[in-house]
């Protein structure tokens, strides 16, 4: 399955959610916090929203979200 | 939502064990998660077949969060079975990528992260770093050591006590099979994490390490709030049930860890109890007490064996972010007296997380109580997600 991590391509398995595929990608910066300090997923299981990214163009919990074929992802 | 004689929140084994006992007795019964699939924590993408046939007369719609009290509009009998989160206490570095929980970093690897030649240190308490470090090492990543922040005599204590509990030995032993080798360090916890745009180095009570993750888990929290805005009452930050786990507010019973920590068993059994109470059977119910009454008898053990050691209130630095939603410092919230007062002032849990990260902190570090819940503005109510 493919999907598109802002402009590059990822090869993925079925059932691996996008947190995943993106740290499996080496991505360490999900998003910035208020005052612009690195954040990356803490809690894996959609407490924190600290792996907040946008998918197909809307913010989405990427630790909540699973790879669908063609999904969008922008880390910024 | 009618047609159903049952719905059940959570699909974690407390909700799974409510479903099936029920649905065995031709009940037809809904199951709601917000995870994707069903599972809950322990059986993230891997339920044991056994449970997983039963559940085969169940219907499990994941992606579901329930967020209101709509849940109870249609009078059908509920059962909250919506489990436990981790518990992060804050320490300097503790917001670097890198840094995630134990049964965090768990849930990322059952999802696919993938952690073949990494360094890990796992930090914290309790038996899930055990059992984490086990997984780790089966998925190829190296382990560089684990730090239990509780004495060794706490320890010991606890592991003459097991052998009451025999599946539990047996259990301890594959583990301690599969972590061979891997330094295990008591009266141990992390005081500070380094790293520029990601964790490269920790320092533990006493020596430093290199790694490229680190994760840590301080036990476990109940997932309350849903019970709260449905109206049940709570004791000690858990939900109050009576012998046949129902709660306070009629027509719900609550199961698993949001009545009290302490393992899969305990809330498989409490479960079964619940789904059966729900329905009507109590003389089925029944026959599980003495069952329900040796895991809490377990349970209060762990809860004894692991409880934190105060040093861990000393480790954040003035500058050190408490919210990590709102970027909160502790010295901002030093002045204030409770969760509410820190609120207003600061906007300390105000964040996306409402305060479910620094909430249980907060109560660990100050003593604060948070006891008020909003439901989240963006989830659907449950009604539209049953009409549709
Ligand atoms: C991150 C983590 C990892 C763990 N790993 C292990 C382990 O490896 N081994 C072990 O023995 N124990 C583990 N535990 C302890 C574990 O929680 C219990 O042993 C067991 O899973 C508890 O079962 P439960 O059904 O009570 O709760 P859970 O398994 O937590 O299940 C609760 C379910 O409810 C869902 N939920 C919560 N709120 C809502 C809502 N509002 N609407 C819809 N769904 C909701 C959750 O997403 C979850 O799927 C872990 C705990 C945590 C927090
Ligand atoms: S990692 Fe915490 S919400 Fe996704």
């Amino acid at each position: 399955m493919k999907i598109y991590l802002d402009d590059r391509t990822l090869t993925v398995e079925r059932g691996t959610t996008v947190a995943a595929a993106m740290l499996n990608a080496g991505v360490s910066v999900f998003r910035e916090s208020v005052s612009g300090e690195p954040r990356a997923p803490l809690c894996g299981m959609g407490v924190c929203y600290e792996c907040m990214v946008t998918i197909d163009g809307q913010r989405e919990l990427s630790c909540q979200t699973l790879c669908q074929e063609g999904m969008r992802i922008l880390t910024r | 939502m009618t047609g159903f004689d049952l719905i059940v929140a959570g699909a974690g084994p407390a909700g799974i064990a409510a479903a099936c006992r029920a649905a065995e007795t031709g009940a037809k019964v809904l199951v709601l998660d917000n995870n994707p699939a069903a599972g809950g924590q322990i059986w993230r993408n891997d339920i044991p077949a056994l449970w997983a046939q039963r559940l085969s007369n169940v219907e499990v719609r994941g992606g579901c969060s329930v967020i209101d009290d709509s849940i109870l509009a249609h009078g059908v009998p509920i059962v909250l079975a919506t489990g436990a989160r981790e518990l992060f206490l804050p320490f300097p570095g503790w917001t670097l990528p890198g840094v995630t929980g134990v049964g965090g970093l768990q849930a990322l690897v059952k999802s696919g992260f993938e952690v073949r030649g990494k360094r890990v240190v796992l930090a914290g308490t309790g038996p899930l770093l055990l059992a984490v470090a086990s997984l780790l090492r089966k998925r190829g990543a190296s382990v560089t050591c684990i730090a239990e922040q509780a004495p060794r005599s706490a320890l010991l204590r606890f592991a003459t006590g097991l052998w009451r509990y025999p599946l539990k030995i047996a259990q301890g032993i594959e583990l301690g099979g599969s972590l061979l080798g891997v330094p295990y360090f008591t009266d141990c916890w992390v005081e500070e994490a380094y790293g520029r745009d990601r964790v490269e180095r920790v320092r533990l009570s006493g020596f430093e390490q290199d790694c490229d993750l680190l994760a840590i888990g301080y036990g476990l929290v109940p997932n309350t709030e849903l019970a709260t805005l449905l109206g049940c009452t709570l004791q000690d930050g858990f939900v109050t049930v009576d012998a046949m786990q129902k709660t306070w507010r009629e027509g719900v019973w609550a199961a698993g860890e949001l009545t009290g920590i302490g393992g899969v068993e305990r809330s498989l059994v409490e479960g079964e109890i619940a789904g059966l109470a729900a329905i009507g059977e109590l003389t089925e119910a029944r026959k599980l007490f003495s069952r329900r009454a040796a895991w809490h008898r377990f349970a209060s053990h762990l809860t004894g064996a692991f409880a934190l050691r105060p040093e861990l209130r000393a480790l954040p630095r003035p500058d050190t972010i408490v919210c990590r939603c709102e970027d909160i410092r502790y010295n901002d919230l030093t002045r204030w007296t409770s969760a509410r007062e820190a609120k207003l002032q600061t906007r300390c849990g105000m964040g996306l997380c409402q305060g479910r990260i620094c909430g249980a902190a907060n109560h660990f570090l100050f003593g604060w109580q948070d006891t008020s819940v909003r439901p989240p503005a963006s989830a659907a109510p449950v009604s539209d997600l049953m009409e549709s």
